[in-house]
């Protein structure tokens, strides 16, 4: 016997993503999933965005598949970060933000800032909470990428490109790079910026900042 | 690992199916078949999902399940002239106008279609035809 069910595989994940999110909202947190590959540079972006938001009330929740480096890393910063150790998995998913939420003393008003997993892949493919995804890629990683990562690029609502002082010595193609991403997001902006500095990291603060204006309203 | 966690959802889903539909007749059903819709900009790979899916699916009402999943080949639509087509390699330009076209949602689906299922107990051919979906085997792959 055939049944007909046209169900979506995320289905349950993303019912809870949605309830997530309402509470979220519910209480004026604005919750930004930041996806890259490893050594892009999310870590150093988030500490970059964090020092300039200052004081405004802010937590990280930092992904990773095993170790709590980046989470201490921040912590010795002043930055109140919360770690989630997938133990093995590619990706966080609701489930894993439900619980972590449950641990975290959040105040309302804040931002929220969710490093996922190195990973370019299924971080794509689950909402977990989040207002908006961003994709950093650093110069390093080739111009390639939104080519190869669509689905990745095409969900950000913006690029951060990082490493830029990297440019000639790795002959990054930003005209490449600028082309595919404006196939696959048309309409994202995408972001220069070199972590080590902070070079055109205010850019990326004051896009966040009327990006939550907008979504908050 | 990438498939690991769908292979989990899609099977705890079928089985929900197939055991609502048994209670709602007092029967118990076993599921034979999923028919998938995977657009290719997923990343969802055939070879792997039909191994996690038949690993998570031990011991449960969708064990022995043949899985058949149809493949979605992204289309992009050329802003110019409206044209819709396939990627090349390393270029979203149109092959019409030469125009970067822009992604569409076809291409990046992932759900489960239909199921087969029957009841429990109903004794499975001794040699099963391959399927058809193992015998073309010549599925796109992402």
């Amino acid at each position: 016997m055939r049944l007909e069910l046209k169900r979506a595989i995320y289905e349950e994940n993303d019912e809870l993503a949605r309830k997530i999110n309402e509470g979220l909202r519910s209480r004026r947190i604005f919750t930004v999933n930041v996806l890259g590959s490893p050594g892009a540079g999310k870590t150093s972006l988030l500490t970059r965005v964090a020092e300039r938001l200052r004081p405004e009330p802010l937590a990280v929740i930092e992904g990773d598949v095993a170790s709590d480096i980046d989470t201490v890393a921040l912590k010795a910063l002043g930055i109140d970060a919360y770690q989630i150790e997938t133990g093995g998995d590619c990706h966080l998913n609701a489930p894993m933000m439900e619980a972590v939420l449950g641990r975290m003393e959040i105040s309302d008003g804040s931002w929220l800032f969710i490093e996922n997993i190195g990973n370019l892949i299924c971080p794509a493919e689950f909402v977990i909470g989040e207002d908006l995804k961003v994709v950093v890629a650093s110069v390093a990683e080739g111009s390639d990428k939104p080519y190869k990562y669509p689905a990745a690029f095409s969900k950000s609502a913006a690029c951060i490109l990082t490493k830029i002082d990297l440019r000639e010595a790795v002959g990054f193609d930003e005209g490449f790079f600028r082309a595919g991403l404006a196939s696959v997001a048309p309409g994202a902006p995408l972001f220069p910026i070199n972590g080590r500095t902070g070079q055109g990291v205010d850019a990326v603060v004051d896009w966040l900042k009327a990006a939550r204006a907008s979504s908050l309203k | 690992m990438h498939e690991a966690s769908a292979a989990e959802a899609i099977v705890k889903m079928v089985a929900r199916e197939a055991e609502a539909r048994g209670l709602a007749e007092g029967k118990s059903y076993r599921v034979s078949r999923i028919g998938m819709v995977v657009g290719e900009t997923t990343g969802y790979m055939r070879e792997s999902m039909e191994f996690y899916v038949a690993a998570s699916a031990k011991g449960t009402a969708v064990e022995g399940a043949e899985l058949d999943i149809r493949y979605v080949k992204p289309l992009l639509r050329c802003p110019a002239c409206g044209l819709d087509f396939e990627r090349s390699r390393f270029s979203f330009a149109c092959p019409a106008c030469g125009a970067q076209g822009v992604m569409t949602k076809t291409g990046s689906e992932f759900y489960v279609d239909s199921i087969e299922i029957e009841p429990e107990g109903d004794a499975a051919p001794a040699s099963p035809m391959p399927s058809a979906a193992a015998s073309a085997g010549t599925g796109a792959r992402p």
